[in-house]
């Protein structure tokens, strides 16, 4: 049973991935958040829900910083001076905590999709 | 001092619990400390080279390469810890049974060693990049560094002892049973590896997520909490998994698990198992 069931369930896993790839046509609504001195700015931002957007972390302290959000399910190092691209699936409404890992005590910051 | 101190703990749990299962998954064979060895080494010098090229590794791909990165060394360990566990479920009993004869390691030259040692250092080398990038950026802070880089030290040493303690707890089952347990442990592992990676594939946009969060359970325990993040190291907890993660989830645990069981042969009938090609 097994030996049939694998070769089943691989096939099944790439037509689904084949499937349900993203074509994305265009590019989604852009928001943009800066980190300087360990501090997101700005801190808060709201974003529209249900939509698909990207958001730019760019990092203009010297030192990395790793951009981290449980809600979001994102984790990313930013080098200093770089930026991160985070493409980010429509939110339903609500309030999406994110901080850097790397300086939790002044790097906190949320996103509010509305 | 103690923020440092808790990052850094955080950040070697995840390595030193790899390490200490696949210890535990190897004991008794000859050579493996030496594997180890190269696994761990081998993982601290790849954590430095991709700490000071963190930059260059991100903006390649297009702005993807540190998620491609990631997912990559994830799926390799996913793979070396599905072959470890596939080839100790055709060669284990006769392992032990050689163990249990000679009452000490046995010398088998075929044991995928190199799969554990691989497994290591991809473990070492994802989480010790981070590290580095973390101290490193404490230490161009200057004043006051010094008591940062010490709280860094001992979230270390202290990361360390948790995966020492996990290691002599195994050590305490019997031969029979730490084959089985350690068996669980690394299919566990990988599964949540694999998650793990294809995660980072939607984070590059590669991969559809598939549904964004299919239940949420971070009012019961997040990952934010030392013990969800235990619990994310070894069985692949995520408060809110995304569909792609529970299909490779899923997925990984039914392949690898076929594999075992498919070639995990009865006592007495022959093994079905390959030869590894050595």
């Amino acid at each position: 049973m097994m030996r049939k069931f694998l070769p089943a369930a691989f096939a099944a896993a790439f037509l689904a991935a084949g499937a349900l790839s993203p074509l994305r046509a265009e590019e989604p609504a852009t928001f943009e958040i800066s980190i300087k001195d360990h501090k997101f700015n700005p801190e808060t931002i709201e974003v529209p829900a249900n939509k698909e957007i990207k958001l730019v972390v760019k990092n203009l302290d010297e030192t990395a910083e790793e951009f981290e959000s449980y809600e979001l399910n994102r984790e990313k190092i930013i080098a200093g001076g770089g930026q991160g691209i985070f493409y980010l699936d429509a939110l339903k409404p609500g309030t999406y905590p994110f901080f850097g890992d790397f300086n939790q005590a002044t790097a906190k910051g949320k996103l509010i999709a509305k | 001092m103690l923020a440092t101190l808790i990052i850094v703990f955080r950040e070697v749990i995840e390595a030193a619990l790899v390490l200490s299962i696949v210890a535990a998954a190897t004991k008794g064979v000859a050579g493996r400390g030496r594997w180890l060895v190269i696994g761990v080494v081998g993982g601290l010098v790849g954590a430095t080279l991709v700490a000071a090229f963190a930059g260059t590794i991100a903006n390649a791909l297009e702005g993807s390469g540190q998620e491609i990165f990631n997912a990559s060394v994830l799926f390799v360990a996913v793979l070396m810890l599905g072959w470890h566990n596939v080839w100790m479920n055709s060669h284990g009993r006769e392992l032990a049974a050689e163990m249990k004869a000679v009452g000490h390691d046995v010398a088998v030259g075929t044991r995928p060693l190199y799969a554990v040692a691989t497994v290591v250092g991809v473990a070492v080398l994802r989480e010790g990049s981070e590290v580095v990038l973390f101290l490193y950026g404490i230490a161009s802070g200057g004043v006051g560094a010094s008591g940062l880089l010490i709280g860094g030290l001992i979230g270390v040493v202290a990361g360390a002892a948790l995966g020492f303690a996990l290691y002599f707890g195994l050590l305490n089952l019997s031969t029979r049973k730490l084959f089985a347990v350690t068996s669980w442990l690394i299919l566990l592992l990988a599964a949540g590896m694999a998650a793990q990676g294809a995660n980072f594939l939607v984070q590059a946009n590669i991969l559809p997520s598939l549904g964004h969060a299919i239940w949420d359970t971070s009012w019961l325990l997040t990952e934010q909490n030392i013990f969800g993040q235990l619990l994310h190291t070894l069985i692949g907890y995520t408060a809110r998994p995304s569909g792609i993660q529970l299909i490779f989830y899923v997925g990984t645990l039914a392949l690898i698990g076929g594999a075992m069981k498919l070639y995990g042969g009865a006592p007495a009938k022959p093994s079905r198992a390959p030869h590894p090609a050595e």
